[in-house]
Parts: C-alpha cells; sequence; structure tokens
C-alpha cells in the first residue's frame, strides 16, 4: 500500500481507496519523487558513459584526421622515426602487434596462475589463510606501475636473463625463442612477464568470485556422484566460472594493452620490424609506450600521428572487449543463467 | 545391486552442536524407507551421513557406524568418493549441470568413474539410464539440448537417470517431489517403485501421504525442542505406523494433531 501507485490508480473496492488519509498519499508522492530522483540519476550515469566514450572517440578522429590523411613525406618530413617512402599503416602495424603480442603473452601467463590461486583460495585453502592469501593478491593491485617498471628493469630483467638464454640454446627452433638472445634481458619476453604480474590480481579477485558463487548445489551433485574434489571443480566449478574467467582475463588484457609506464621504462624499442623474437633486443614496441616516450618531444603533425597511434589502440581495446562479450554470450543457455 | 544398510548409536554434530542423537537402524535392501517428521528434526541431516555428504559441511562430523552390507562406511581405509558412488543421492531441488547436454548429464558420473567407454556403451547407457527414469520418450530426441531446458519434474528425473547410471547399490532421496508439481510427484512416486526391483531406497518427505503411497518402512524422527538433537522416535512398517504406531508421539504426527 506505500509503493508508488496509490495515488494515481482508480479507487479499489471496499471504499478503502476513498478513506486513505492524506498522509498516506504524501508518503507516496515522495516515493514517488524518489523514484524519479533515481531513474534520472541512473539514466544520466548511463548516457554519461555513452558521452564519454563518444568525446574520446571524437576527439582522437577528430585529432588524428590530419595524420591518418597527410602524405607519406609530410608525415616522414614531421615524425623523425617514420622514414621517406613508409606509410602510417606500416609505421602503425608494428606498434599494433607488439602491443598485441606483449599483452598475449602475459594474459597467457597469468590467466592459469590466476585460476590456480582463485580455485586454491575458494576450495582448497583453510579458511583462515585463504583471507590472507586474497588480501595479499589485492595488495598486488596496489602497486603504482612505476614501481613495477622499477623492479622489472632493476631485478627482473638481470634475474631472467639466464633464463632467456636458456630458452634460446635449447628451444632456439621455436618461432618466439628465435633470433639473438638479449644481453640486456630489456626485452618483451620480461615486459610480458612483468605485466602478467601486474594484470594477476584483477584475474584472480574476479576468478575467485565467481569460483565462490558456484551453487552448493551443482557442487553436491558433483560428489554425490561419486566426484573428487578435482572433479567436482572440472564438472561444476569451472563450467559455472567460465565465462566469468573469460571476463576477468579481458579485463585483465584491458589493462596489459593500455600499460605504458612499466614497458617504457623495461624494454629497448625498435621500430618498423614484426618480429616474434621475443628474447631479442629493439624488436618491438607498444603503442602506448611509443605515444609516452616521444609525445613530449613532438609538434604539429607529429602529435596528430600519435594520436593517430593512440586511435588504433583504441579500437583494438574496443574491439578485445567486443570479442570477450560474444565468447560470454555464445553459450548463454548452456551457462545456467537460465 | 541393492545392499542392507546398519546404523548402530549415530550421533551427528555440526562443531560442537549435537543435531541428531543415538539412532540405530536396519534399511532392508530392495525396499523404500521413509523418513518423516516435523522440520529441524534431523531427517536430511541424518539421509547425509549414509552417504559421508554430511561431512562436506565444514566442522561436521559423526560418532558412531553405518554398514553397507557390514562393511563401516566410516572405516579408517574408507574414502568418501567410493561410499558415494555405491549410495547415489537425489536432492530436493532438481540440480542438473547447467553446462551439459542431457546425454552429458547422464554419462556425467560414469565418465568420473570410468573414462573409457564406447560411444555405443554410452548410448546404451544413456537410453537404459533415461528409461529407467521414465524420461527416455520425452527427451530422446532433444538429448544434446542442455538439461536445464527441461521442466522441474522432468530435471528431476533426469537427476535420477543420472543417478542410476552408475549403478549404485542405495539411492536415497532428500525430499525428491517438494519442487514439483502434483503430476511430476506422481511420475516419481510411480519411478520409485520401479526403481525398488533394483535399488535400495531411503527418501525424505515432509508429505505423510507420499510416505504412505511409496514406502515399505517409515521412520519417524521427531525433536524435543529448539537446540535440543533430532532422534529416531519409531520405526516400522509404514501400515503399522500410520495405523497403530507405538509412540504417542508418532500418533500425534502422522494423524496431523502437530507438525
Amino acid at each position: 500500500m506505500t509503493t508508488t501507485d496509490s495515488p494515481q490508480r482508480p479507487a479499489r473496492p471496499g471504499g478503502h481507496a476513498e478513506r486513505a488519509p492524506a498522509r498516506r498519499r504524501r508518503r507516496g508522492t515522495t516515493e514517488r519523487g524518489f523514484n524519479r530522483v533515481f531513474r534520472w540519476i541512473a539514466t544520466g550515469a548511463g548516457a554519461f558513459i555513452l558521452a564519454i566514450l563518444a568525446a574520446v572517440a571524437l576527439f582522437l578522429l577528430v585529432r588524428a584526421w590530419p595524420a591518418l590523411t597527410a602524405s607519406e613525406d609530410e608525415l616522414s618530413d614531421a615524425v623523425g622515426r617514420i622514414p621517406e617512402g613508409t606509410s602510417l599503416l606500416e609505421f602503425v602495424g608494428p606498434l599494433i602487434f607488439g602491443t598485441l603480442l606483449a599483452a598475449l603473452l602475459a594474459l597467457a601467463l597469468a590467466t592459469p596462475v590466476a585460476m590456480g590461486i582463485g580455485l586454491f583460495i575458494s576450495h582448497y585453502a583453510p579458511p583462515r589463510l585463504a583471507q590472507v592469501l586474497g588480501y595479499l593478491v589485492d595488495l598486488l593491485a596496489a602497486i603504482p606501475s612505476v614501481v613495477y617498471g622499477l623492479w622489472g628493469f632493476l631485478v627482473l630483467a638481470p634475474v631472467l636473463r639466464p633464463v632467456w638464454f636458456w630458452l634460446g640454446d635449447n628451444l632456439g627452433w621455436f618461432p618466439l625463442f628465435a633470433g639473438q638472445v638479449s644481453a640486456t634481458g630489456k626485452v618483451l619476453a620480461t615486459v610480458s612477464v612483468v605485466l602478467a604480474v601486474m594484470i594477476l590480481p584483477i584475474i584472480t579477485a574476479v576468478s575467485r568470485e565467481v569460483f565462490l558463487q558456484t551453487p552448493k548445489l551443482h557442487e553436491e551433485a558433483a560428489l554425490a556422484l561419486g566426484a573428487t574434489r578435482w572433479e567436482v571443480i572440472r564438472v561444476a566449478v569451472l563450467p559455472f566460472g567460465r565465462s566469468g574467467v573469460i571476463s576477468a582475463a579481458m579485463l585483465g588484457l584491458g589493462r596489459a594493452l593500455g600499460e605504458t609506464m612499466a614497458v617504457l621504462m623495461i624494454i629497448s624499442p625498435g621500430f618498423l620490424v614484426y618480429s616474434l623474437e621475443i628474447l631479442a633486443a629493439s624488436q618491438h614496441n607498444t603503442i602506448a609506450a611509443y605515444i609516452a616516450l616521444d609525445f613530449a618531444e613532438a609538434s604539429g603533425l607529429a602529435v596528430n600521428a600519435l594520436i593517430a597511434t593512440g586511435l588504433a589502440l583504441f579500437l583494438i581495446t574496443m574491439a578485445v572487449n567486443m570479442t570477450a562479450r560474444a565468447i560470454v554470450a555464445r553459450r548463454k543457455e548452456f551457462s545456467g543463467a537460465n | 545391486m541393492a545392499q542392507r544398510i546398519d546404523v548402530n548409536d549415530m550421533n551427528i554434530y555440526y562443531g560442537d552442536f549435537l543435531a541428531v542423537e543415538g539412532v540405530s537402524m536396519t534399511i532392508d535392501p530392495k525396499s523404500v524407507t521413509a523418513f518423516i517428521g516435523p522440520s529441524g528434526c534431523g531427517k536430511t541431516t541424518f539421509l547425509r551421513t549414509l552417504n559421508r555428504m554430511h561431512e562436506v559441511t565444514p566442522g561436521a562430523r559423526v560418532e558412531g557406524s553405518v554398514e553397507l552390507e557390514g562393511v563401516d562406511l566410516y572405516g579408517d581405509d574408507i574414502d568418501p568418493v567410493a561410499v558415494r558412488r555405491n549410495i547415489g543421492m537425489v536432492f530436493q531441488r532438481p540440480n542438473p549441470f547447467p553446462t551439459m547436454s542431457i546425454r552429458d548429464n547422464v554419462l556425467a558420473g560414469v565418465k568420473l568413474n570410468n573414462r573409457k567407454m564406447s560411444k555405443s556403451d554410452q548410448d546404451e547407457l544413456v537410453e537404459g539410464s533415461l528409461r529407467g527414469a521414465n524420461l527416455w520418450n520425452e527427451v530422446k530426441d532433444r538429448l544434446e539440448k542442455p538439461g536445464s531446458g527441461l521442466s522441474g519434474g522432468q530435471q528431476q528425473r533426469l537427476c535420477i537417470a543420472r543417478t542410476i547410471a552408475v549403478k549404485p547399490q542405495v539411492v536415497l532421496m532428500d525430499e525428491p517431489c517438494s519442487a514439483l508439481d502434483p503430476i511430476s510427484t506422481l511420475a516419481i512416486e510411480d519411478l520409485i517403485q520401479e526403481l525398488k526391483k533394483d535399488f535400495t531406497i531411503v527418501i525424505v518427505t515432509h508429505n505423510m501421504q507420499q510416505a504412505a503411497r511409496v514406502s515399505d518402512r517409515t521412520a519417524f524422527f521427531n525433536i524435543a525442542g529448539t537446540g535440543k538433537p533430532g532422534r529416531l522416535i519409531e520405526m516400522n512398517d509404514t501400515a503399522t505406523i500410520f495405523s497403530s504406531p507405538a509412540e504417542k508421539a508418532t500418533e500425534d504426527y502422522v494423524s496431523g494433531r502437530f507438525g
């Protein structure tokens, strides 16, 4: 009776509505007012996101336009890194490739580990240990990326150097490990390891939450069929958490794609080559690191060229997110949502 | 494929809380035994100790023994996983695995126990189990569709098919019809009569008419008050329990005077 509809509804039989006191009506209108305000806030927030997205896209497009339409000569005159006779696409392509390669490697390293930690916390660890562990993983997310960069540069690169040499010597036939192994360790492989550590917390936190939400009913169904703990996870927990883990991985991928500082500090950059040799020096760079590297000294058309590169990153990130949603949606009828 | 269960002086705890006290009973093979009693009296808790599902709850433990054909299920060298493979369970709410097709749901338990199985053996087992659960005719054309797309009653029969597909000795049913409409309930009750030819069946039910309809023997559980442990008051042939029970409390309950 105290809900929003009472003032508008026609009088109900039984004389109840006729006697409805003024106070109730006032409370009704107030609640309706809250409803309306809340709807505005919610709608506004939704529209705001769209507006921001549109504004960013528009900014990138408008400011990138001069570089997109400039001739090759104009570009190579304005941007020192672009040699004569090279189009913008030929320049940006390797950067896109480097960005994707670093991010995907990081994802490949981080996702299994994150799922393992998530499962350990949700299904294996004793409650107290689980709590501490969850807290520690969350702390990893609080470390600034500059610190990750310093750590990768000063600690991880020297530590990983012998590992990369070993890989180059023994598994050199594998395309990723081919080529001259860098003596400094400041290569894309090291960057990927640092990125993996950086995206570990978000993937772990989301997977852990998803695994914890597995319905007891499904876990017990598996147990009652004589499943061991691992089989319960395989039959009930992982299928239930699948879409959640994919979303988590995509969140991580988004962060890895856009990470700037750590990459910039660690990698010895290379341009204009498509190279799979992640152990070799000066083969790759990522878009974000490149923009940060050159932005301070850029002017005129060079700024537009950098923004055009940023536009490419924006489009990649958007494509990644859409792909993730498509994957999650594809098997919806098997997801347990119904 | 049907074995006898002997329970000796079972005390069941959640942490320090004694939930069920001093239960001893014998459950005959190839029969239907019903547990009745008011809510919170420990019927379901006791049922879950029969296949060691109780100990899945953190802090839960038992004292006493449950013997399946003379083998103590709580013995030191007994693996609870093996116990559950022999004693299957059907739950209150239908719980087919939502990510699996109907066919995979039926095969889920078998795939856990025995990985290698030819396609034709699998087909045979799926058909046999679904027929055993009176579901084959309704789903034979959509075995690859998700199990969660079935109606509640069909889902519950799918769960029964999944349980009998692993060929257990005993099937425990925890209020299997409480989430179902009367027609589906009837279908399950008919099925129970079929199943008792091959399995020992124990069913917990809130519905006394159901206990009277499906079971051969009935056990009445009761609780003295909140916080007190549940106890087995009386166990006898179903006809006796419902016509001339020995205990006053049983008579009050089955005649609807309380509970």
